[in-house]
């Protein structure tokens, strides 16, 4: 299964429709919606956290978070 | 406050340009800096909309939502809420960055709910065209039915039309929701949250019931109610993550109406950064680099302007004594307070350098950066990348850098970082490292370009920081505290500093520590002297002593009149009072003077120079006045007949003054933030005894 950790540097990835409830609040509030695109920007030197650009908030999140988020890597 | 203020609230997502638009409108000076969590409490200032109306502007900390996760942002959610009626703004002004409207826009249809009268206004236009973005202006303000002004508050721009449609939205007091998301979500339900108090808007109702935050003109009788309603967790969570895409959904039609972006013409400089500064070689090699940068330029940028300045104290000590009248008064200034004062103007070079670089680092977003580095470092010791910033910007003073653990969410994290901020190096001990490596360091090239007194200094600020560390992982495996850890950090844009920003960080910091420092050792100079040229009848009878002695027969004139300056300070009231404690701290390589000065910094540290100037300038009763660092140097210990600050002896002050809790104002501020005196106490006690102890560890090692 993939999740937003799951991506390589500069990949490219839409969130599901199914993650909805595994999204914590405050990173839905953030623009981390079902559908929307995620592209994986860096990852910091020790593999953790994670710098992502969705919906256009440049957000750092930890791989803890990231991989409860499913995303499919190609859009349907 | 005048009754028909019109009271205004300033809310939006954090780094937004609040606090700039505040103080455009207010005149006022308050933090800017370009990362998010800037603002951590309300603060208030007036603004004259009109000729004839005033507002009382309320600049809150940023906020993604009104579900709050941290402190910094509850205060907000407590100012909508109304806990307090005479606080609760008339008219609300949400601030949104042009760049990312639409996610600020979530937080504005969350306000809007609450039918508070609310006023949009759109900043950092001035970024419009090179982002490729155009906005509809009419049809914007027609689709969200809400006065909307484009900004641009870092250029001044737009301002007027802030004030105008403050007034205008006042007046007319119109408030209707913008979804009212919740009735789409399950009608029934809402309906009957909404019956339990008709007053209150039915957004304010779900936010007692997710919050548990009460307004006073709720009864008893409906908090029970309402409370009944948080039974079902999972329903909640589900209807507040259903309403969060409901809102957004309802921004992106509007949006699709009114706002364009054409990516064609965006210039994208932030990634293109972003590579380099978190790559994970060069993104720390960089910070590596600018750390060294700064340690550098604070001791050669300043060389030449302390040394102007000490001399310049000297001179004036040399003026006063040959034109002011003799008498207790003339004493007083010249051998109190003209070296005291001069003990702290001395460190404005140093600490001016310090701030400007700390400020240039806040502007151009690259704080944040660290923070994404630091993370993984920093949750291995019980913090959170967050925690980097406070620990940063303790280099200035820990008390702003206390308040901006709120941003933390995790209560043990947050607690840990309060109570190791205080190892981080203040702007306070600069002065006593700078004067103590500069007698003991020699100022020689270490690889053949890097100055080795700067490079101690640097060494002293990674003791400090290290310790940091190493306390917050004891204190994690000692805190018996649960609470979850969560990390999101938003990565702002790139910019380059205001130099009106910068420049005014600067002043503001460097005042605050002259004019804090300033009063201390003024009020301290005067009691100091005091003590010092006054005693019991030992004290009277010193002179005598001297001069009947046969030993001293054969001394010259000047030598004679030293060993009278001696005497008396021995056996004056600070003499004594300073022998009573010599016992203590001799074995770490100090003398009763010294003693004296590390007690009067327990009232702030800056002031450990200005204390030894005042006392050395009292015993010294020649005529010759010298600077404050010849004073010392020339100190001698009379049991070893080597300088009083050699080797051993300032490596044990300096490794002193890096751990030991010596600062009132930051025990008040742990107080009032960790709500009791436990922690402050733990402070000062645990790092005084690590200080004693590690001091005397390096001064009978070194010796
Ligand atoms: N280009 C541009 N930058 C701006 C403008 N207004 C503010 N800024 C910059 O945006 C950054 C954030 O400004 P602040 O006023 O501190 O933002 P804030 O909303 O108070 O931030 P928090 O207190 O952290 O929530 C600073 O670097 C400002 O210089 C503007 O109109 N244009
Ligand atoms: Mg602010």
């Amino acid at each position: 299964m993939n999740t937003i950790a799951s991506l390589g540097i500069g990949e490219i990835g839409y969130i599901s429709e199914g993650a909805l409830e595994h999204i914590p609040l405050k990173l839905l509030e953030m623009g981390c919606l079902p559908g929307a695109e995620v592209e994986l920007i860096q990852i910091a030197p020790l593999k953790d956290p994670i710098y992502i650009c969705v919906n256009g908030s440049h957000l750092a999140i930890r791989k803890e978070t990231a991989s409860q988020i499913q995303i499919l890597k190609s859009e349907f | 406050m005048a009754k028909n203020d019109i009271k205004v609230a300033l809310i939006g997502n954090p780094n937004t340009g609040k606090t700039s638009l505040f103080n455009q409108l207010t005149g006022l000076t308050q933090k800017v800096g370009n990362y998010p969590g800037v603002t951590v409490d309300k603060k208030k200032g007036t603004c004259k909309l009109s000729a004839t109306q005033n507002a009382v502007i309320t600049d809150l900390p940023g906020t993604y939502s009104i579900n709050p996760t941290s402190i910094d942002e509850s205060i907000v959610l407590k100012t909508l809420l109304k806990k307090d009626i005479k606080e609760s703004p008339d008219v609300i002004l949400v601030v949104a960055d042009v760049e990312n409207l639409k996610r600020n826009l979530l937080l504005f249809s969350q306000i809007k709910d609450l039918e508070i009268p609310t006023v949009l206004a759109i900043n950092m236009v001035d970024q419009m065209s090179r982002k490729g973005i155009s906005i509809d202006l009419t049809a914007l303000k027609e689709e969200l039915n809400t006065e909307v002004v484009l900004i641009s508050a870092r250029k001044n721009k737009g301002i007027r039309n802030v004030k105008d449609a403050i007034i205008k939205c006042h007046v007319a007091a119109k408030a209707s929701p913008m979804c009212d998301a919740n009735y789409k979500i399950d009608p029934e339900y809402f309906d009957k949250l909404k019956a339990i108090n008709p007053n209150f808007s039915l957004y304010e109702l779900w936010l007692m019931v997710t919050q548990k935050n009460f307004p006073a003109a709720i009864s008893k009788k409906e908090k029970a109610q309402l409370l009944s309603f948080n039974k079902d967790v999972s329903r909640l969570k589900k209807y507040q993550h259903k309403e969060t895409i409901y809102r957004y959904q309802e921004i992106n039609k509007v949006l699709k109406k009114t706002y364009i972006v054409d990516k064609s013409k965006a210039t994208d400089l932030r990634s293109k950064f972003d590579k380099v500064f978190t790559h994970k070689i060069f993104g720390y090699l960089i910070f590596f680099a600018v750390l060294l940068l700064i340690f550098q330029s604070i001791f050669d940028w300043s060389s030449l302007p302390m040394d102007l300045i000490d001399t310049t104290f000297a001179e004036l000590s040399d003026f006063a004594r040959n034109n002011l009248p003799g008498g207790i008064l003339s004493d007083l200034i010249v051998e109190g307070i003209i070296p005291g004062i001069g003990g702290v103007i001395i460190f404005i070079p140093q600490i001016a350098i310090l701030f400007l670089f700390v400020a240039v680092l806040e502007e151009t977003g690259y704080m944040s950066r660290v923070v994404f580095l630091m993370d993984k470092i920093m949750r291995r010791y019980g913090m959170n990348g967050k925690s980097i910033i406070p620990l940063i910007s303790g280099t200035a003073c820990a008390i702003p850098a206390i308040m901006a653990t709120r941003t933390i969410s995790s209560w043990k994290e947050r607690l840990i970082t309060i109570l190791v901020v205080p190892f981080t190096t203040c702007s306070a001990r600069l002065p006593v490292y700078a004067i103590l490596i500069s007698l003991i360091i020699p100022n020689t090239k270490i690889f053949g370009f890097y100055n080795l007194q700067a490079f101690t200094l640097l060494m002293l600020y990674a003791l400090g920081f290290v310790t940091a560390i190493l306390a917050a992982y004891i204190l994690q495996k000692t805190l018996k505290i649960k609470s979850n850890s969560f990390f999101v950090v938003e990565m702002p844009n790139y910019k380059l500093p205001s130099i009106k920003n910068v420049a005014l960080d600067v002043l503001e910091k460097t005042k605050a520590f002259v004019f804090g420092a300033g009063k201390i050792i003024l009020a301290l100079s005067v009691v100091l002297w005091f003590l010092a040229s006054n005693g019991p009848a030992s004290f009277k009878n010193a002179e005598e002593n001297v001069t009947n002695n046969v030993e001293n027969r054969q001394l010259s004139a000047t030598e004679l009149q030293q060993k009278i300056g001696s005497a008396k300070l021995e056996n004056s009231y600070i003499g004594i009072m300073g022998k009573t404690i010599e016992p203590a701290i001799k074995p770490l390589g100090y003398d009763w003077k010294v003693g004296i000065a590390i007690i009067t910094s327990f009232a702030a540290r800056e002031v450990f120079v200005g204390t030894l100037a005042t006392i050395y300038s009292v015993e010294a009763e020649d005529e010759n006045t010298t600077t404050i660092k010849e004073k010392m140097r020339s100190e001698i210990n009379p049991e070893t007949g080597k300088q009083r600050f050699n080797f051993p002896a300032g490596m044990s002050l300096l490794v002193f003054y890096a751990f030991a809790m010596q600062c009132m104002a930051t025990l008040a501020i742990v107080k009032r933030e960790t709500k009791t005196w436990k922690w402050p106490l733990i402070q000062l006690f645990g790092m005084t005894g690590l200080a004693y102890v590690c001091s005397l560890i390096i001064y009978q090692i070194l010796s």
